[in-house]
Formats: structure tokens, C-alpha cells, sequence
């Protein structure tokens, strides 16, 4: 159980790195933008990749009515999501030391990992359902209005994951290292589980 | 006119062996027969090796091409105004022109020189002179601009001029001797009371400001080119005069009658010491210094008085003449510094001196007489060598570092390459026509980029498409990376290039700044944002706020101006975006546009003189709605009492 609770100690430790890595990254290239325009979503945040990239994103944005990026003030999930990762970075690492101690079984982590899975997959619908509202909740002045074949407007939302054309830019979604940090700490809970699961039956043998 | 036949014949003779060599040379050098197109290609997208920053010459500004591409990338303006960029129109720059003879709307821009740490280029700013109205300038090389001009006075024909290694000082001579201090006197009398100040600006080391330092006050013969020492000679410098005849009138025959001018050789090193030590006396001078604060976008331009002055008598051992054939013009110091070569306009050979034989010969005190008090040194004793045939009317040398000189002849309209060992011609080409300066890369600094060679040209003929009785000059692009040289590109220049500078791009591609910075702009009447914008009137001058940003001004709308007021347009391109210009033009301004960059505010002088609503607009295509950034000023009768409103959208 030694090594299970230690691993499960420096699994959680690593949903830390989310203080500071971005989380996600959206990218936006086009003709006039060969260096492209680029965001860092924090759990706490939304920065420009380079100094003044929001405030330009803004402005290639207001053509299409899109409302301006949010600051960390505007949305409840900026206040939230420190708070839950916090908390369940410091949980898992209690879960480890109990662990360690032999006070507690491994089946505990395993339920640390599915209780993150859920809140993840939250965190993720939650994100999908603000970029959908970004694509599509669009000022009725715009400029350009633009529709589909079908007369429905069209969305401008960037994907979740993965690359699209929007107009004239090239969208890149894709997560970041403080993402990478957590996937590869939530998969070494999972290990310090089926270590700890393992150990336990070859003492039981 | 026993000389002028002579030369004339010369000529003739010239144009017979240009007809008779020129053909054959066409015919090898299709592009076809070579790789040359290759060799200049830079594919779209792709950036040059080099930066060259050209003269303008008779234009007053200075252009930047990429090489070896030869494409133009920018015309900077510095002592003529650009109505492009509203330099010299708009409020902020029109104290850049500003002279001790009031506003001067054009300058003839002569000798470039990007600043050196030990000799070699670093990248730092680029300097330059005006000839006609003695001025020198520094162009700052992290915005592209002209950042300082600073007035030479008691000085006319502003002409040699260089940089010492460390960029300690900027050196200006005078080109047309003058009474000193100017006076009423009889142009007759000149000869031995004229007089050739040679002008020392100190540089600083953190800003590149310029400040007069001295100015030595020389015989009055006529100063040409100059260059520093560097390495071993570095503490002098070297200056070329001709008409040491010191004739007023018909110089073409009568200041060529000498067999021999001057090269003059100063030690400045000497000098500052003894004005450190309290040597020399002041003389009464005005002349203007003006500074531009690239955050304010704002020149201020102040009237200094006073000049110190040095008599070169007054320090023995800091001032000599070494004596050069017939009228020379170029003045080069190889990267060594032992060599200097001197080029008589009018001598069939090229004169290479030695910097270890010049101070030997000082100091053996062994001397050939004197010039109004300055030593003359012997010829025989201080020459390293002389370049035999090397072809007619030699100007003007630089180096490629391996140990090769290129020296242009006027005349003969060639370019020839010569070795400093052996003063052997190894290799010449023709230029397309009669080719002035020429430069390498780094060509004058201990380290030379020896890959490219270009060659200036005076006259271009057919070189392009005839667009009438006036043709842009010429310049054409060498590869001098094997024994010979290979004419590689033709490109036309802007105005007339004295000189040029060239550098590799990676010393300074990455300085370029992008925009200006709102949170930095010190314009006094900057707005940082829509919410500060207003329209403000003070007895008959208005103040307008106003702010540009992708695709509107704010306010755009604007009443309550009368007749004859002053409306002073204080306008901010609120964009951080990295090439968003906006332009702002007003019908009836009698001024040119202002050209805002992302960041900065410049400030119009509109004076309306009918009543009526006029139109203002962007004249930069900015975005996809340029044509709707738009709008309107309001103009009611003098006298009387409108109300001053603006809005925009309504609010």
C-alpha cells in the first residue's frame, strides 16, 4: 500500500499544475493574421497568448456581434473551478496519505477518479455550453449577419476540441499542459489504485 | 582650357571604350547564362539577408531596401517633409525641420552610417547629414524614424562626415569654406580668411542624443569625405579636402590647378583631452536642436547658443596634411585601420597610405613645409602603395574583410577589385552608368559581411522603361563572394544615393517594434479611450479629442465650429494590432494627412473658411468597413454663437 498511496499522493498533486498552466487553448489564424491571434483558458482566466491578443480577438470579433471575451469577474466557473480543483487536489492527496497508512482501502481512489471523471465531463459540458452560447448569442446590430444555405444564421462557435474554418480563420482547440498534468494525474490514481488493489492480494495470499 | 581639352579627351576616350566593352559583357550576362535571378530570389514571403539603408540624397530621405532582393521596404523621411506620413505637416513633426533660419521644408541627405561598439556594426541607429543646411540626424532603428536633428553651425556644405568606432562621436566638416564667424566681407578676399570648421558631435551612449562638442577650426580649403580610424589608427580620423587653391569662383579649372590636395589626418583623441582641460574658446552660434519623443509622437525644437571652438595651432601633434594627387574625393580606412586610400578625381592612380608610416613620420618631425600652421607630411614617407591603371576618376572604396579593396571610378563607370597586399587589379565590371558610392555590408567597420557588393549610380539612361526626361539612378547588386565579381540585379533608388549602409538583418529585425504602446503614449492630448473623448474650446482655437479604432472615429459628429477658428484635431488609433494604421484627412486642411500608428496620437491644425458640413475620413484601408469610417464637422458663420456638440451613434 506504500507505493499506492504515494502514487496516488503525486496524482492528485499534479491537478496543482493547473494554478499555473492554461487548461485549454484556442487559436485563431487567418490571411491577415500570420502569427494567429490566441487564448490561454485558465481555470481561473482567460489570457491573451501574447499581450494585447484578447482585446484583438475582441475586435475582429465585434464585426460579427460576438460579446466581448469574459473577464474572470463575469463568470462564476473563474471563482469555482480553483475551488474544486483545490479541494480535490487536496482530497486525493489525504486519500494517499491514509492510503499509505494502511488506514483506508484502495478502493477510495478509485472513487476519487470517478468523482473527478464527473466533474471533468461537467467541467467540459459546462465549457461547450458557454462556447456555444459565445458562437451563437450574437448582437442583433452586427454587421455582418451571415447565414447558412438553410437561411439559419450561422454559428461561430470555435470546436471544443480539434481544428475548423470560421469565415476566414482557422480555429485550433485543443488543451495545454496544465489539461496534459491532470489527464496524466487522474491516470496515475487509477494506477495507485490497481497497485494498492494488487498489493492487498498478495497479502491476502 | 589646356585642362578641359584634356579632359575632354579623356572623355572621349571613356565612351570609346565603353562602346567597345560593353556589348561583349551584355551578351555573357544573361540572366540564362547564369543563376543569377536565383541568386537574388526571395521568395515571396521570405526575408532578405541584409538591411541597406540608402541615402535619398537631393530627396532628403533615406530608403530601406532588403538585400539581396532590391526591394524597396520603406522611405524614412528625415529632412525633407513626406506628405505620405504628414512629416513636417502635422503638429508633432514640424519642429523636426526647424533651423536657426526658421522652418526648411527640404534637405539633401547625404552620407549614411549605422552606429559601431569596437568597430563593428551593432545595429543601434543609423546617422546621416544634410548638406545644405548644415544639420546631422540619428534614425532610431526600433521604430524606423528620424528620432534627433541637430543643427551644425558655422558650417556650410555639411559633407564629410563619419562615426568613430565606439560611436563616440558623429563627425561633420564643412564642404563650402565661410568666413568664421560669418561677416560682411568681399567674396575676393577669401583666400586665407575663409575658413573649414570641422565639427565634432559627442554621441551618448544610452539615447544616441547628439550634442555639439567642438569644432576645430581648419584652413579654409574645402572638406570632402571622411572616415574614422578603427583598430590600430582608431583615435584619428581622415578627411579629404580639395581646392587647397582656395578659389571662389569657376572651381572646375581653378581648383584643380594644384598637383596635389590634402588628405587631413586628426587626431580627436588629443583634441578632447585638451577642451577637457579647459582648451579652446567659445564662439557666439545659434542653431537649432530638435528631438522627437517617439511616445509623444511630439518634436520639441530648442535654440542653443555657442560653440567652442579649437584652433588647431593651438595643439601640436593633433593636426597634419598628408599630400594627395589632383582633387581627391574618397577618404577609406581598410578594416586593419592601417590603410587609408585615397582617390584623386583627377589622378591616373590610387593612393594607399600607411598609418604606421604616417606616425613614424610624425614622429621623425620630418616634414615638407606647412599649411596655415598644419604640417605637411612627406608624400614618399607615408605611402603604403599606389594601384596603377586602375581605371578613371576613382571616388570611393570599401572592403570585404579578406583582405581585397573595390574601389568605383566615375569616369571609366566601373567597379575594380584590388588586393592590399600587392596593389595588384584582380577583377573589374562595368557599372550601368558612372557609379558614385558603392557599399558592402559592414564595408566600412572592422568586420565586413564581403557577400554583396552595390554600386550607386549617377546616371541610368536605358537601364529601365523611359518615364521621361527624369530616370530614378541606378543601383546594381555584385556577388563578390569568388575571385570575380558577378553583376547579380538592377534596382532603381530614390533621389540621388550618396552612400549607403548595409547590415545583416539578425542584427536588428527583432528590435522593430510592432506598435506603440496606449499605456506608454505621453502625447499631451492623448485619449485612452472612447469615454475620454470630447471637443473643447478655448477663445478661438478648438481642441477635438477624438479616437480611431476598426472602422470609426469617435466623436463623428461634430457641431459648433465657426469660421476662422482653429481646430486643432488631437486624433489616438486606440488599436494594439500590429500594422492597423489609420489615416485622417479633412477637406480644405491646407496640410497634408496624418498617418496614426497603432498606439499614437497626432495632432492636425484644421482652419475651416466657409460654412457648410464637411466630410472627414480614413485614408488608410483599415478593415473590411474602411469605407464606412466616416464622418462629419459642422461649420457656422463667424460670429456667431453655435453650441459645441459631438456625439457618436447618437451618445
Amino acid at each position: 500500500m506504500k507505493t499506492s498511496g504515494i502514487i496516488m499522493i503525486l496524482g492528485s498533486a499534479l491537478l496543482l499544475g493547473l494554478f499555473y498552466f492554461p487548461l485549454w487553448n484556442i487559436t485563431l489564424g487567418a490571411p491577415q493574421y500570420p502569427e494567429p491571434l490566441g487564448m490561454d483558458i485558465y481555470i481561473s482566466g482567460i489570457q491573451g497568448e501574447e499581450e494585447f491578443d484578447i482585446q484583438n480577438i475582441d475586435g475582429v470579433n465585434h464585426y460579427i456581434g460576438m460579446k466581448k471575451i469574459p473577464k474572470p469577474e463575469e463568470m462564476w466557473e473563474f471563482n469555482v473551478f480553483p475551488l474544486v480543483i483545490g479541494g480535490m487536489a487536496g482530497l486525493g492527496i489525504l486519500l494517499g496519505f491514509l492510503g499509505f497508512f494502511r488506514k483506508i482501502s484502495p478502493n477510495w481512489f478509485l472513487g476519487w477518479f470517478v468523482l473527478m471523471l464527473v466533474l471533468g465531463v461537467l467541467g467540459m459540458y459546462d465549457f461547450n455550453v458557454w462556447l456555444t452560447d459565445y458562437g451563437t448569442d450574437l448582437d442583433p446590430k452586427a454587421i455582418l449577419k451571415l447565414t447558412d444555405e438553410a437561411g439559419n444564421p450561422i454559428s461561430y462557435k470555435p470546436p471544443l476540441f480539434g481544428t475548423q474554418q470560421i469565415l476566414n480563420f482557422t480555429a485550433h482547440s485543443y488543451p495545454r499542459l496544465g489539461a496534459w498534468l491532470m489527464f496524466a494525474g487522474m491516470f496515475l490514481t487509477l494506477v495507485a489504485w490497481w497497485i494498492g488493489k494488487r498489493s492487498l492480494k498478495t497479502q491476502n495470499i | 582650357m589646356k585642362k578641359i581639352n584634356s579632359i575632354l579627351s579623356l572623355l572621349v576616350l571613356v565612351v570609346i571604350m565603353i562602346g567597345c566593352g560593353g556589348d561583349g559583357d551584355r551578351k555573357k550576362s544573361g540572366a540564362m547564362a547564369t543563376n543569377a535571378a536565383e541568386r537574388v530570389y526571395v521568395a515571396p514571403g521570405e526575408h532578405d539577408e541584409f538591411y541597406g539603408f540608402f541615402s535619398g540624397g537631393f530627396s532628403g530621405q533615406m530608403s530601406v531596401y532588403g538585400l539581396p532582393s532590391g526591394r524597396l521596404l520603406k522611405v524614412m523621411p528625415v529632412f525633407s517633409q513626406d506628405a505620405e506620413k504628414g512629416y513636417g505637416y502635422n503638429e508633432g513633426t514640424k519642429p523636426m525641420l526647424n533651423t536657426s533660419y526658421g522652418f526648411i521644408p527640404w534637405g539633401d541627405l547625404h552620407h549614411v552610417d549605422i552606429s559601431q561598439t569596437n568597430g563593428e556594426l551593432d545595429g543601434r541607429w543609423v546617422f546621416t547629414h544634410e548638406n545644405n543646411t548644415p544639420r546631422v540626424a540619428r534614425i532610431d532603428l526600433n521604430t524606423f524614424e528620424t528620432g534627433e536633428i541637430l543643427e551644425i553651425p558655422n558650417s556650410a556644405g555639411n559633407h564629410s562626415f563619419a562615426i568613430t568606432e565606439n560611436t563616440e562621436y558623429l563627425i561633420a566638416g564643412t564642404r563650402f569654406a565661410i568666413p568664421s564667424p560669418q561677416r560682411d566681407m568681399s567674396i575676393e578676399d577669401m583666400k586665407g580668411n575663409f575658413k573649414g570648421p570641422l565639427t565634432f558631435v559627442k554621441i551618448d551612449q544610452e539615447t544616441g542624443g547628439m550634442e555639439l562638442a567642438f569644432q576645430v577650426i581648419m584652413p579654409g580649403f574645402n572638406f570632402d569625405l571622411a572616415h574614422p580610424g578603427r583598430s590600430a589608427s582608431h583615435g584619428w580620423m581622415f578627411a579629404t579636402t580639395y581646392n587647397s587653391e582656395e578659389a571662389n569662383t569657376l572651381l572646375e579649372v581653378n581648383a584643380s590647378q594644384n598637383d596635389k590636395d590634402f588628405i587631413v589626418a586628426l587626431n580627436w583623441k588629443k583634441i578632447e583631452e585638451y577642451v577637457k582641460n579647459g582648451g579652446g574658446t567659445m564662439m557666439d552660434a545659434e542653431y537649432a536642436h530638435n528631438v522627437y519623443n517617439h511616445n509623444s509622437s511630439t518634436a520639441t525644437s530648442t535654440m542653443k547658443k555657442g560653440v567652442k571652438t579649437v584652433d588647431p595651432k593651438d595643439i601640436p601633434g593633433a593636426v597634419f596634411f598628408m599630400p594627395i594627387p589632383k582633387s581627391p574625393h574618397g577618404c577609406d580606412v581598410d578594416p586593419t585601420g592601417e590603410y587609408i586610400v585615397g582617390s584623386g578625381k583627377l589622378a591616373a592612380e590610387l593612393t594607399v597610405f600607411s598609418f604606421s608610416k604616417m606616425i613614424k613620420a610624425i614622429e621623425d618631425k620630418n616634414y615638407d613645409g606647412d599649411a596655415y600652421g598644419i604640417p605637411i607630411l612627406k608624400y614618399e614617407d607615408i605611402l603604403g602603395g599606389i594601384v596603377k591603371q586602375p581605371g578613371l576618376g576613382p571616388l570611393h572604396t570599401e572592403f570585404d574583410g579578406k583582405g581585397n579593396a573595390y574601389t568605383t571610378f566615375f569616369i571609366s563607370s566601373e567597379v575594380v577589385k584590388w588586393s592590399l597586399k600587392d596593389y595588384q587589379v584582380i577583377d573589374r565590371k562595368p557599372t550601368y552608368y558612372s557609379v558614385g558610392h558603392l557599399m558592402i555590408p559592414g564595408g566600412n567597420s572592422r568586420k565586413p559581411f564581403g557577400k554583396y557588393l552595390v554600386a550607386m549610380n549617377k546616371i541610368t539612361k536605358d537601364r529601365y522603361l523611359p518615364t521621361g526626361p527624369e530616370m530614378n539612378h541606378s543601383a546594381q547588386l555584385y556577388d563578390i563572394s569568388g575571385d570575380k565579381m558577378e553583376l547579380l540585379l538592377d534596382f532603381p533608388t530614390i533621389g540621388e544615393p550618396h552612400y549607403a549602409a548595409g547590415i545583416p538583418a539578425d542584427l536588428i529585425k527583432q528590435n522593430s517594434k510592432k506598435i506603440y504602446r496606449l499605456d506608454e503614449n505621453e502625447h499631451e492630448h492623448a485619449v485612452r479611450n472612447e469615454s475620454e473623448t470630447r471637443v473643447e474650446r478655448k477663445g478661438n482655437e478648438v481642441h477635438v479629442y477624438m479616437t480611431m479604432i476598426r472602422s470609426h472615429f469617435a466623436p463623428d459628429n461634430i457641431e459648433g465650429i465657426k469660421v476662422g477658428d482653429k481646430v486643432y484635431f488631437h486624433v489616438t488609433n486606440l488599436e494594439q494590432d500590429f500594422d492597423v494604421p489609420h489615416g485622417f484627412a479633412m477637406i480644405g486642411a491646407n496640410t497634408a494627412e496624418l498617418l496614426i500608428m497603432p498606439g499614437a496620437t497626432k495632432t492636425m491644425l484644421w482652419e475651416p473658411k466657409r460654412i457648410g458640413v464637411y466630410p472627414l475620413y480614413c485614408t488608410d484601408f483599415c478593415s473590411a468597413l474602411h469605407q464606412e469610417m466616416q464622418g462629419y464637422v459642422r461649420v457656422s458663420p463667424a460670429g456667431s454663437n453655435p453650441e459645441l456638440k459631438w456625439s457618436l451613434d447618437g451618445d
